[in-house]
């Protein structure tokens, strides 16, 4: 938002359309330098203080992570334990029971919710935001204020008429009630996200191509998308963590068939006996998809965050 | 001119793109949607059957057991596939009050407990079960105890549930460590004498402390049993013509003696503490007694998750004033009036509360894990009687001396014991609790957290005083 996309804007007098200057084109390419050499643009390492401190902090977000992990490898008894056990006897009881109580048909409903929610919020997110940033269109900075705006009521304010509505159009307890609320709810975060990105790429790149005369299919195909797959891998992870993670819409809009891994992992919840390993085993299971996602994506995604927003 | 023709170019273009994507994304969907519809439907195995049930329940160490066996018992004998949905009880109030309010028909069997089964009678939202219970010689209903059936009718005096286990409270404490230091534990102990005990048996052992009571803010927490000690010495929540008696002085001594003690003798971080924690403390050692469900027991003495197995000795609810304190407890199976399916659903009932289940579970499973406390028979079944030699006399003997319409010294408004049936309660209850567990945690007087709960009990009394 802070720095107005140049070149084409300037050309379709949108607002603050001054001239491109040479300065700022001077500033975007040393930016695209250093994005593709990071260590020439960054400051002289640290010294040891700020490696221990860097690990340090590491090691406590880490920290919560691991112990949900070798919980969910004890037995009931050694995970309740107080002062704890961790060195106790390892188990894989806590996982067995999982599948033993039919952990899979959640699993299949939170990847489809968060899978094609994630696909429809990028069909519409990447032309939405092309059309924000590379092509403004007039009065573009209102548009995005208003995608920003549906996201200022709670949502859990709006739950009761969204229940009624649901349940109207019988889609309650349905997948695609979810599938379309979570896409309506990622869908400015995924705007907002996508449009920083596609600011991102140098307009100099796009004239000297229609310069060489390149259609706009192969602009799009050619330059645009290369360019901008790393926002998208950022801004498709996002959403899939969102999506895969909700848990107040699809406990209450799902019953007994469309019920999501979230609503599964509370299930082990209870006020009588012991549940810590099963729920921690539940837990870690439920968080390796977005895990494997991350890492999948990682090498996109540090590139995408260098480029993007997130400077 | 040339910017025109572009733009429209990328209008198509993006049209184009979008469809295709949506056409894509679309076909991925249905099939998946399919795959998982059915995928979830046979969540419990079996499927197939002509007739299915949907049942949302807690997640209960009793409830996980008959998740395990329904299959290839129940199923297997009617045809009835039996589909769970495990939710926290919190969420599944919600969901079930949600579901029977919006007509929606979801679920047609629910786990719902003491409290709430004669308010959501009187709601109308339950269907009654008497007609089933009794239309069934073999069930026999005349066998479940008279207290539970009390505490699961409406005010119509029909049940709208039918008990699947059932619990009132008592102290449990270490036979060895007391030899030790030669103590004796009445039968029925005051609390004086179980205050006096926590302090001798403070230290022990290393790191042992004299008692574990829960702590955990909640009005099914921390107040189920200090609403008991709260009975014996005098006090009430209400009186009969709905005056709040939340800062009288019954009560107040009520609550400050038992923070004093939790505070003095009790188990660290009690204000952080409930069931299961206790239960951790005892069976790791921890403490010497322990007041809270009789349900405690099968763990307790189950020696695969228990170091106090076969140590542990079982006293009645330490009284004062009155002459029985326990409370009484039942998660209880009902039925929303929204089922489709009533038959099916009252089969699976019967089924579940019935002498066989408990016979199949005992057979199948153990024992001591038999879902106890609500019929006067599972206590002559001579495999019962031995696992539950040391507590199943004494748990059936609390449950049946306990009255739920007179708990304590005076007259009260309504039935129940640890807990006063109106709807509002959940939330007083919850809210003064908050206050008295910072208390036990050492912030806020017990004074200061009666004064605010007797404001809050004020308005709700607002309500009913006629």
């Amino acid at each position: 938002m802070n720095a107005p996309p140049t070149g084409s804007l300037a050309r379709h007098g949108g607002p603050g359309g001054a001239p491109p200057s040479a300065a700022a084109a001077r500033g975007l390419m040393r930016r695209l330098r250093r994005a593709k050499e990071p260590e020439q643009g960054l400051a002289p390492r640290g010294g040891p203080l700020w490696a221990t401190l860097a690990w340090g902090l590491t090691l406590m977000f880490f920290a919560p992570v691991a112990w949900m992990v070798l919980t969910s490898l004890h037995t009931e008894a050694d995970a309740a334990t107080n002062p704890p056990s961790p060195l106790a006897s390892l188990t894989l009881n806590g996982y067995r029971e999982l599948f033993r109580r039919g952990v899979e048909p959640y699993l299949i409903n939170s990847a489809m919710a968060s899978l094609v929610s994630t696909a429809l919020v990028l069909a519409l997110a990447i032309p939405a935001a092309y059309a924000l940033s590379i092509k403004p269109v007039e009065k573009w900075t209102d548009v995005m204020f208003f995608f920003l705006s549906t996201k200022f009521l709670p949502a859990i304010a709006a739950l009761l008429p969204v229940y009624l509505i649901v349940k109207k159009i019988g889609l309650l307890d349905n997948i695609w009630a979810l599938i379309i609320l979570y896409t309506a709810m990622n869908l400015p975060i995924a705007i907002w996200m996508m449009r920083s990105f596609l600011a991102e790429v140098p307009r100099e790149i796009l004239e000297a191509a229609e310069v060489d005369g390149a259609g706009l299919l192969r602009v799009l195909t050619l330059i645009v998308w290369p360019i901008s797959m790393p926002g998208v891998a950022a801004t498709a992870l996002i959403c899939f963590i969102f999506s895969w993670n909700e848990f107040m819409l699809a406990v209450n809009l799902t019953g007994v068939r469309a019920g999501t891994a979230p609503v599964f992992l509370v299930g082990f919840i209870t006020s009588e006996g012991l549940f810590l390993a099963q729920l921690c085993a539940a837990a870690t299971l439920l968080s390796l998809p977005v895990l494997l996602a991350g890492w999948a994506a990682q090498d996109k995604l540090v590139r995408g965050l260098s480029l993007g927003a997130v400077k | 001119m040339n910017l025109k023709a572009q733009s429209r170019r990328l209008a198509v273009t993006a049209a184009f793109g979008m469809a295709s994507v949506l056409a894509l994304t679309s076909c991925a969907g249905a099939g998946g949607g399919s795959s998982s519809d059915g995928g979830a439907s046979g969540a419990s195995g079996g499927g197939g059957g002509a007739q299915s049930i949907n049942v949302l329940m807690v997640g209960n160490p009793q409830m996980t057991d008959i998740q395990k066996i329904t299959a290839e018992t129940f199923t297997k004998d009617t045809g009835i596939t039996v589909n769970y949905t495990v939710l926290p009880e919190n969420e599944l109030r919600d969901k079930v009050t949600q579901d029977v309010a919006n007509q929606g028909g979801q679920y047609d069997v629910a786990t719902v407990g003491m409290y709430e089964i004669p308010i959501w009678a009187k709601n109308g939202w339950l269907h009654e079960l008497d007609s089933y219970a009794k239309a069934d010689a073999n069930y026999d209903y005349a066998d479940v105890l008279p207290s539970i059936v009390k505490g699961l009718s409406g005010e119509d005096g029909k049940a709208y549930g039918l008990p699947f286990y059932g619990e009132s409270s008592f102290l449990m404490y270490r036979k060895d460590i007391f030899a030790e230091k030669g103590l004796t534990m009445p039968e029925r102990p005051t609390w004086t004498q179980v205050a006096d005990f926590a302090a001798k048996l403070d230290g022990a052992k290393p790191g042992m402390k004299g008692i574990c009571l829960r702590g955990l803010p909640g009005w099914g927490e921390v107040f189920a049993p200090l609403t008991t000690v709260v009975n014996t010495m005098g006090g009430t929540w209400f009186t009969q013509d709905w005056k709040a008696q939340v800062n009288s002085p019954e009560f107040t001594k009520a609550v400050n003696f038992y923070v004093d003690l939790v505070k003095a003798h009790g188990e660290p971080g009690a204000g952080q503490a409930g069931f299961t924690e206790c239960l951790n403390a005892m069976s790791q050692e921890k403490v010497a007694m322990w007041y809270d469900a009789t349900s405690a027991a099968g763990s307790l003495e189950d020696a695969a998750v228990s170091k106090v197995a076969g140590k542990v000795g079982y006293a009645y609810a330490p009284v004062e004033a009155t002459k029985a304190s326990g409370w009484l407890w039942a998660w209880a199976w009902a039925m929303p009036k929204t089922t489709k399916k009533a038959d099916a659903a009252a089969k699976f009932i019967l089924w579940s509360t019935s002498k066989d289940y408990e016979k199949l579970v005992g057979e199948k499973l153990g024992w001591p894990r038999v879902p106890s406390g609500k019929r006067a028979s599972t206590y002559a079944i001579p495999e019962y009687k031995a696992a539950a030699a040391a507590f199943g006399d004494i748990t059936l003997k609390s449950i049946e001396e306990v009255d739920p319409a007179n708990p304590g010294v005076q007259p009260r408004p309504t039935v129940g014991i640890q807990f006063v049936t109106i709807p509002e309660f959940a939330d007083l209850g919850t809210k003064v609790s908050q206050d008295i567990s910072a208390a036990i945690s050492g912030s806020g007087t017990v004074e200061q957290a009666l004064a605010n709960g007797q404001k809050l009990a004020e308005e709700v009394a607002k309500k009913y005083q006629k």
